[in-house]
């Protein structure tokens, strides 16, 4: 079970907290505009990578604030939390 | 005579206090420190139980939480637990104890007919025989089930208490033995906080059982003196009989601590095991390591046991268990055992299988007369209930082979010791990686994961002197790391009378001839595995350990392979002529031992399993007699009857007083949800499928949201307070949901969008109060003007209700006219008792979810999750008019026009009325075209809601039917569970009042 360091809280249990899959997929600004198959990518697809991942975590039992989370999905290490709206991380952060 | 295996003198135990304790219907007596297994060693009872698959007569293999032989059913009634260790089981007074898989005694066990019949029984046999034919698998099942398990779970309540502690230190130190002990004292005194676990009543490991000194001085002095130490110290917290189960990512570690379970007195304070949940800083393992047994022909006989447990059961609890013993051993350190059996006046003789034997050894066993066999092997052993005879012979180097004369010996006791094998399930667990060391023939902890430190034997370091350094050295470099004032090193010197490096331990395999004669040699006792189940799994093509160990059950059960996963993988390397290395081990996973699943739950059990929510008037509502349902977490008055009334007569008289008069539902638990902010308008447009921006101050709107997929997800209705304020209402158990979806969107795509919600679920009590009379009965108990003209449908107004700050929305769930009282929920129950008094003289009657549900469908009002299923969009329930077209984007739009949810041939909303006007379709059932004797049928849909319908006085459904609006009129059938088939018409949705009228009077 991980230890999570929640952006504005600190460093939790992992019991408080939910995932929401993967980060960075954005909603498309127009929607209308968008393909059949556009659309699809954005519902449906998503990656399930062997190594470093980024998703989304809620502090549910905390300050209810949605983040970012970029994950080692082999070692299960945090390798950064950050707040929504802020930079993806780079491979140089690793 | 009792006690006859006894010592005279020696041993931890308190021969002052006698304890009596019952083992399969029999009184024994033992003393106060005894185990289970020592006490009945002690009164010569070797069989204590009959094995897994063949029922073959068993005893005591080890001393420890590795025996596989001697579980016993502990207990009687609730407090039963099966599978329990002997080895482990702390005597008290009036234990009672028995064996288990033996009918109808452990000595005279129908069940072993199997080992007679064992030849038919190899490993595989019920996946080869009970595949064919496989309709008849079911018929097979109820059989081996009932042949399958050990022991049996209790069927009444558990009647104790479990609790669960949440722990956070810098080092969890795993293991109390010396290595530990001095890592925690290094640590202890540098000023850590320190967590000291270990599964046993004593702390010193297993050199409380052996002779040795430190710093040349009695070694059992030091362990004294350094457990009171660590004992004094604020910083330390020792958990003894506390076994580490599990360990996780981030140092987190679970452990079980079994509080009073060895007391013969439960106490009401105190729990019967407490679920620690530690996470540390750093974690030292420190477990030791198990003693290896040996495979030769029919080793599981009892009077047969591993040499350090005779060792222990002599040393520390003063037992003989033989008088004519022989030990069975490939390495040094067992002599040990062999010496002090002999000092305590057992006649041993010793089988080594090696062919160079230590001189000094050699010449001991000379001095004390002790027959030395070496390069030999035990070939057979006979003895039914307990080994009485061995053959011995010669062991032909060069042939891999036995040869010679065979040798009989008579013998009451076989000590074996087949090297040791460090424990390392939970620095597995903790995704460290093992390696194959071919000096100690065993794996041993290579790459390290985790922020942990391994140590002493679980290290697979054998060295007394270099354990106890470096135990303390580590020690003291953890609190280094962790930026501790660290305490002086000390330099360590450790003697054991022989220790097991002096010597490398022979791989000792037996010949492949042998292995197919007619006697059985056991790798895994616990599930007899024997070695020609290894072989013939190889023969087989399950080669892979993971697929050798499901095909073979080498490793399974409540020991986890302990004692044969290291001899099931050094067979099959034997086998395939391949390094041990090369065949890997499987997977260790927690927890390291059985543990109870009331320790898991701890106090998360009955009422407190789950949250119960309550709305104001709960009391009330009990107190008059409500049947309560359950929707989500609340608990909600189902119907109201009176007395005589069953739930149809009762629904029928709450239905009927709404439609006539007056009708009261508690609807507190309604989501609701405080919106504010400049964007909460734009907001709105964005979350609800019709438009928000024209809403005007102090008037409702109902909305349906759907999920980016176009999918209805919830539906309520939202009253414009202010200028930018928003009351939201949800369904009862989206609430949470519907508040995490606003939040998503706000936090996540939004980021720039002012709106701030907040859920008043709770803050707000709902009297919702329907029926023609309801304006007549309102008016008399507020000061707002209900009238028509001044308080239409779909408005709210504010004011007093009783004397009470109200909120009062006029709208409608029953198609009556209705009126939605809000107060705050600490005036709610007052509200609600006002209501019924002035109410009287308009019958006014409350009813509950059942009638709410009966007059909603009467009009056709869906009910999200029941009448949808999370697959239907707004056009399919027949609700276009609720979709915007004129809005841009709002979630779920694009969706809309996905080719699958533009199919003309989707399930549609529709009613359905039963042509015999009677039968009330159960909910869920399949409508179908043409109703056959088998399918396939043509499918059309299935009911969602019904019910009969008292003011129509026939039953009503809803349903969703393949392009149901174009069949309308149509005949449909409905095939039931009881082989009836139900003939029904499709109609439109609205049963009653299909004008609208009555809520807009």
């Amino acid at each position: 079970m991980f230890v999570i360091k929640c952006p504005y809280c600190g460093e939790r249990d992992q019991t408080e907290f939910s995932c929401h899959g993967e980060a960075h997929i954005a909603r498309p600004d127009n929607p209308a505009e968008v393909s059949d198959e556009e659309w699809g990518e954005y519902l449906f697809f998503r990656n399930n990578p062997k190594g470093i991942h980024f998703e989304r975590w809620t502090h549910d039992h905390g300050c209810r604030r949605w983040f970012n989370v970029m994950r080692d999905t082999v070692s299960d290490k945090i390798i950064k939390t950050y707040k929504m709206g802020d930079q993806k991380p780079g491979v140089q952060d690793v | 005579m009792s006690n006859q295996n006894r010592t005279m003198f020696g041993g931890r135990i308190d021969r002052g206090q006698v304890i009596n304790f019952v083992f399969n219907g029999k009184n024994y007596q033992g003393f106060h420190g005894d185990t289970l297994a020592s006490a009945l060693l002690a009164n010569d009872v070797h069989l204590v139980g009959r094995s897994f698959k063949y029922h073959r007569a068993r005893g005591i293999l080890t001393a420890g939480s590795e025996e596989p032989n001697a579980i016993v059913q502990l207990g009687l009634g609730a407090r039963t637990e099966p599978n329990m260790r002997a080895t482990e089981i702390e005597l008290y007074e009036g234990l009672e104890a028995a064996s288990q898989n033996c009918w109808p005694s452990v000595n005279y066990d129908v069940g072993s007919l199997n080992n007679i019949l064992s030849s038919i029984f190899p490993a595989g046999f019920y996946y080869k025989t009970f595949k064919w034919p496989p309709s008849l698998w079911l018929f097979y099942e109820h059989f081996i089930r009932k042949a399958a398990g050990l022991g049996y779970s209790p069927t009444a309540k558990n009647p104790d208490r479990y609790e669960q502690k949440f722990y956070y230190c810098d080092l969890t130190i795993v293991g109390g033995g010396i290595s530990g002990l001095l890592s925690a004292l290094a640590a202890g005194r540098s000023g850590c906080s320190v967590l000291l676990i270990d599964e046993n009543p004593e702390l010193g490991g297993y050199l409380l059982d052996y002779n040795f000194s430190i710093n040349e001085k009695d070694g059992l002095k030091w362990i004294k003196n350094i457990v009171d130490e660590l004992y004094s110290m604020d910083n330390v917290r020792i958990l003894k009989r506390t076994t580490a189960m599990g360990y996780y990512d981030y140092n987190y570690l679970t452990a079980l601590e079994k509080v009073t379970n060895h007391c013969d007195q439960l106490s009401k304070t105190t729990p019967r095991e407490r679920y620690w949940r530690v996470r540390s800083k750093k974690i030292v393992l420190a477990q030791g390591a198990f003693e290896r047994p040996l495979v030769f022909a029919d080793n599981d006989r009892p009077g047969i046991m591993m040499a350090s447990a005779g060792k222990k059961y002599l040393s520390r609890y003063g037992v003989l268990p033989g008088k004519s013993v022989v030990l069975f051993t490939n390495n040094d350190h067992a002599y040990q055992t062999a010496f002090e059996f002999n000092d305590k006046g057992a006649k041993i003789s010793i089988i080594d299988t090696r062919e160079n034997i230590d001189i000094r050894i050699q010449n001991k066993c000379e001095d004390l007369g002790i027959k030395l066999y070496s390069s030999f092997s035990i070939i057979s052993t006979k003895g039914n209930k307990k080994v009485n005879q061995i053959e011995v012979q010669k062991v032909d180097r060069k042939q891999n082979e036995l040869s010679g004369e065979c040798i009989t010996l008579d013998v009451d006791c076989i000590l074996m010791s087949g090297g040791w094998n460090p424990a390392v399930q939970l620095f597995s667990q903790s995704r460290g990686k093992l390696k194959y060391d071919k000096v100690l023939n065993t794996f041993v902890p290579d790459e390290l994961i985790q922020d942990q430190i391994i140590i002493g034997c679980n290290n697979g370091c054998f060295d007394l002197s270099k354990n106890l350094n470096h135990s303390y050295q580590e020690g003291l470099n953890a609190a280094k790391d962790l930026n501790y004032e660290v305490a002086d090193n000390i330099n360590w010197k450790g003697e054991e009378e022989i220790s097991f490096t002096e010597s490398s331990v022979e791989p000792y395999m037996l010949g492949k001839k042998k292995v197919t004669k007619g006697s059985k040699h056991f790798i895994d006792f616990q599930n007899d595995v024997t070695a020609a189940d290894i072989f013939l799994a190889q023969r087989e093509g399950y080669i892979s350990v993971e697929h050798t160990k499901r095909y073979t059950t080498t490793g399974m059960g409540t020991d986890q392979g302990k004692t044969s996963n290291v001899n099931a993988l050094a067979l099959m390397s034997h086998i395939h002529e391949k390094p041990v290395d090369e065949i890997g081990h499987t997977t260790f996973r927690p927890p390291f031992s059985p543990q109870t699943f009331g320790a898991i739950a701890g106090r998360s059990v009955d009422h407190l399993f789950d949250p119960e929510r309550r709305t104001s008037i709960h009391k009330w509502h009990e107190e008059n007699n409500a049947v309560f349902e359950d929707v989500g977490q609340w608990k909600r008055p189902y119907y109201f009857p009176k007395k005589n009334e069953n739930i149809h007569d009762a629904v029928k008289r709450e239905c009927l007083a709404v439609r006539n008069s007056l009708g009261m539902l508690d609807a507190s638990t309604l989501g609701k949800i405080d919106l504010r902010g400049p964007d909460t308008a734009k907001f709105l447009n964005m979350i609800y499928t019709n438009a928000w921006s024209k809403l005007e101050i102090g008037s409702c709107r109902y909305g349906l949201m759907c999920n980016e997929h176009g999918m209805i997800f919830d539906d309520g209705v939202t009253t414009r307070l202010g200028d930018d304020h928003y009351h939201m209402t949800t369904t009862t158990g989206g609430a949470a949901r519907v508040m995490s979806w606003l939040e998503e969107f706000l936090q996540t795509e939004w980021l720039d969008m002012e709106v701030f919600c907040t859920s008043v679920t709770e803050q707000w009590t709902v009297l919702s109060i329907s029926g023609p009379n309801s304006r007549k009965f309102l008016q008399e108990l507020t000061d707002i003007d209900l009238s028509k003209e001044n308080f239409p449908f779909m408005k709210f107004r504010e004011g007093k209700v009783c004397g009470i700050d109200s909120r009062v929305f006029r709208i409608s769930f029953t198609g009556e006219l209705s009126f939605e009282v809000n107060v705050p929920s600490r005036y709610g129950r007052f509200v609600w008792e006002q209501f019924m008094h002035h109410g009287k003289k308009y019958n006014i009657t409350p009813y509950g979810t059942e009638t709410m549900h009966v007059l909603r469908a009467e009009k056709g009002f869906i009910i999200v999750g029941q009448d949808t299923d999370g697959s239907v969009t707004p056009m399919d329930m027949n609700m276009d008019w609720i979709v915007s077209k004129k809005k841009q984007d709002f979630l779920g739009k694009r969706s809309f026009t996905r080719s699958d949810t533009l199919r003309s041939d989707r399930k549609k909303f529709v009613g359905l009325l039963v042509n015999d006007k009677k039968t009330v379709l159960p909910e869920g059932s399949h409508i179908v075209e043409k109703a056959l004797k088998q399918p396939p049928m043509k499918m059309l849909g299935h009911v969602t809601s019904s019910y009969f319908s008292p003011i129509l006085g026939h039953p009503i459904a809803l349903a969703m039917i393949k392009n149901g609006m174009n069949l309308l009129g149509e005949k449909v059938e409905i095939p039931l569970m009881n082989g009836k088939v139900i003939e029904a018409t499709i109609s439109d949705t609205v049963f009653y009042d299909k004008e609208g009228n009555k809520n807009n009077e």
